[in-house]
């Protein structure tokens, strides 16, 4: 499995990458593995206000069906289309396509998160 | 001809027909009058124009290619896909059922009615249950209707708060779907190792907002829940009700009943333990009981006996409403009362033990082949873990799709979720001793295959009408409709 470095990862297998006060979000590669063949991504309308631990979508294969929890409260600034239109991509490479950015409204929460290498051995202990 | 494999569009020849109407011999309204220009088909209709005989051999070879439990052994767990008892189709082809009209005034239906009310007692007695209603048209719409029923009941008790309905990971998809349909929030709770309910995280959850638990029991793993009573018991102390999900109850019949271990509302499938046909073979239904204290809250009409007479009862203020046009699915309704009447209490006891019986067999002759996760005695069904540790090249999927080959329906794969691999195997009661060998032996035959030949597998099925699909790109590209 792959990780990042300066990601900070959730134990619902997402990933965070900050750039100010904006938190891009997807899935780990560890959780497009485990899916398998990505067929159908959901995701909600940019606007929303969500809080962290929230249902914000779904993404499903052809065995599994799965949905994702928002690792940071915040608005939803932005989803990412093409992710939608294409689910294949989040199996090609699942940290270059995120699937929507939040702009936080508390990043201390990002402080209960994991980094690479604590995410890393939380994926070994659940395999 | 195992091969044919047209659309009936391609056996379309321009101007043949299968039959010739008469003129019309009303006055012909003009559709346009009628129907909004918006909405009107433009150009000609292009139906396939085919001869008679030519529909009925396109489709009767087109229904050779089918495979259903008349054809072959059909382990799927948790579908009950048992026999379908001949006597069953004889009595609702019978010609006072099938001439009824559900217009008919009650008291021309006298027979059909009685049929009903005796079926939805019958169902009481089987569930422990104080009365059902036949209406909801399958599995999830009987869950549907129990919750509603639920709700209606929380409301009527002004505890519109109780809005969160607990279901465990190892729950059929349809519980928390149905639940979610139905207005409800939805908590899972995580399973302990062997599939049953954790207290503690039951515990965590239960609160002043607990609409209720959905649970079946046997277990997704065929096993029964052996806390039943102490899980009850929390939920009915945290206000909450018990939903029974039916699925597994061809596995208790005669032996423990739901109504019994506290559970307030059930729903049978009488596609899976009485026996009418599934799937593919006909509409489903899924009668939904209730304890006594939700009985005013059961769909309407409500089949009443008023003297000698029975009544289609509407005048039930606190009900939930129609849930399905007129009375529900009447001829599987009629099914089922067959089957349970040529079975009686004795029978449909030893159906159950029987059904037991045969997976314990499965189980206990595959458990040396095969990654058997809880080794227990089963009840109905039972779940492997697919093919092991050591051979993790070769799938559940492919252990599946190998099966074809040999002639028999897979069971059901990587379901429940909680089990890695999942092979869940139910045979029912029908299924001889020699058909249950004939099928561990090719079982077993596969395992020898996935160690000595694991390409045989990755690449099956290899005799059946196509080849391994495509899932992938099914889903992602599918072509739904028929172009030239």
């Amino acid at each position: 499995m792959k990780t990042i470095e300066g990601l900070f990862y959730s134990k619902d297998h997402e990933w965070v990458r900050v750039e100010g006060s904006k938190a891009y979000v997807g899935i780990t590669d560890y959780a497009q593995h485990a899916l398998g063949d990505i067929v159908y991504v959901e995701l909600p309308e940019a606007g929303a206000s969500m809080k962290q631990d929230e249902t914000f979508g779904s993404v499903e294969s052809v065995k599994a069906a799965s949905d994702m929890i928002l690792p940071v409260s915040g608005t939803i600034t932005e989803v990412n289309d093409a992710v939608t239109e294409d689910p294949a991509l989040v199996n090609q490479d699942a940290f270059e396509n995120w699937m929507l950015i939040v702009e936080m409204s508390d990043p201390t929460e990002l402080e209960h998160l994991m980094n690479a290498v604590a995410y890393k051995e939380f994926c070994g202990e659940e395999a | 001809m195992k091969n044919y494999e047209k659309l009936i569009f391609e056996v379309s020849k321009a101007g043949r027909t299968a039959c010739s109407l008469p003129a019309c011999d009303v006055p012909e309204p003009d559709a346009s009058s009628m129907i909004p220009e918006a909405m009107r088909q433009s150009g000609e209709v292009e139906l396939p124009e085919v001869s008679e005989v030519d529909v009925v051999r396109h489709y009767t070879l087109l229904s050779n290619k089918n495979y259903g439990v008349d054809t072959g052994f059909y382990p799927l767990g948790s579908c009950t896909m048992k026999y379908n008892p001949k006597i069953n189709e004889d009595m609702a082809a019978l010609p006072g059922f099938t001439g009824m009209h559900p217009y008919q005034p009650a008291g021309t239906a006298q027979g059909s009615l009685q049929l009903m009310y005796e079926l939805g007692e019958m169902l009481s007695e089987i569930g422990g249950m104080a009365q059902f209603s036949l209406q909801p048209a399958a599995g999830a719409h009987g869950e549907l209707a129990g919750l509603m029923i639920m709700k209606a009941y929380h409301a009527s008790r002004g505890e519109q708060k109780r809005n969160k309905i607990i279901v465990p990971d190892s729950a059929h998809g349809t519980n928390p779907a149905s639940a979610a349909v139905a207005g409800f929030e939805i908590i899972e709770i995580k399973s302990d190792e062997k599939g049953a309910v954790d207290i503690e995280s039951l515990k965590a959850v239960l609160s002043d907002e607990t609409a209720g638990l959905m649970l079946t029991n046997p277990s997704t793993l065929g096993l029964f829940e052996k806390n039943i009573k102490e899980i009850a018991d929390l939920v009915h102390e945290a206000g909450g009700l018990l939903y029974y999900d039916g699925a597994n109850m061809n596995a208790i019949m005669g032996m423990a009943r739901p109504g019994d271990m506290g559970f307030d509302v059930v729903h049978f499938n009488l596609h899976k333990t009485f026996s009418t046909p599934h799937g593919g073979g006909g509409p489903g239904s899924g009668p939904v009981g209730v304890a006594r204290q939700l009985v005013e809250f059961l769909p309407v009409p409500v089949i009443e006996k008023a003297g000698d007479q029975y009544v289609l009862n509407y005048d039930k203020p606190k009900s939930i409403g129609k849930v399905k046009s007129f009375y529900g699915n009447f001829g599987v309704m009629v099914k089922a009362y067959a089957y349970i009447l040529t079975m009686g209490a004795e029978g449909l006891t030893k159906a159950s033990k029987m059904a037991v019986l045969n997976a314990n067999y499965i189980k206990e002759k595959l458990k040396q082949h095969y990654y058997l996760p809880i080794d227990e005695v089963c009840k109905h069904e039972f779940v492997l873990g697919g093919l092991g540790e050591d051979l993790h090249e070769v799938s559940t999927l492919d252990v599946a799709k190998r099966l074809l080959d040999y002639g028999y329906h897979p069971p059901t794969i990587y379901f429940p979720l909680i089990v890695h691999s999942a092979i869940m195997i139910e045979p029912t009661e029908t299924e001889s001793l020699e058909t249950l060998d004939r099928f561990i032996d090719v079982m077993i035959k596969i395992a020898q295959e996935a160690r000595e030949n694991p390409e045989l597998l990755k690449s099956a099925p290899h005799h059946t009408p196509v080849r391994r699909l495509d899932e992938v790109k099914a889903a992602r590209t599918p072509v739904l409709k028929w172009e030239q």
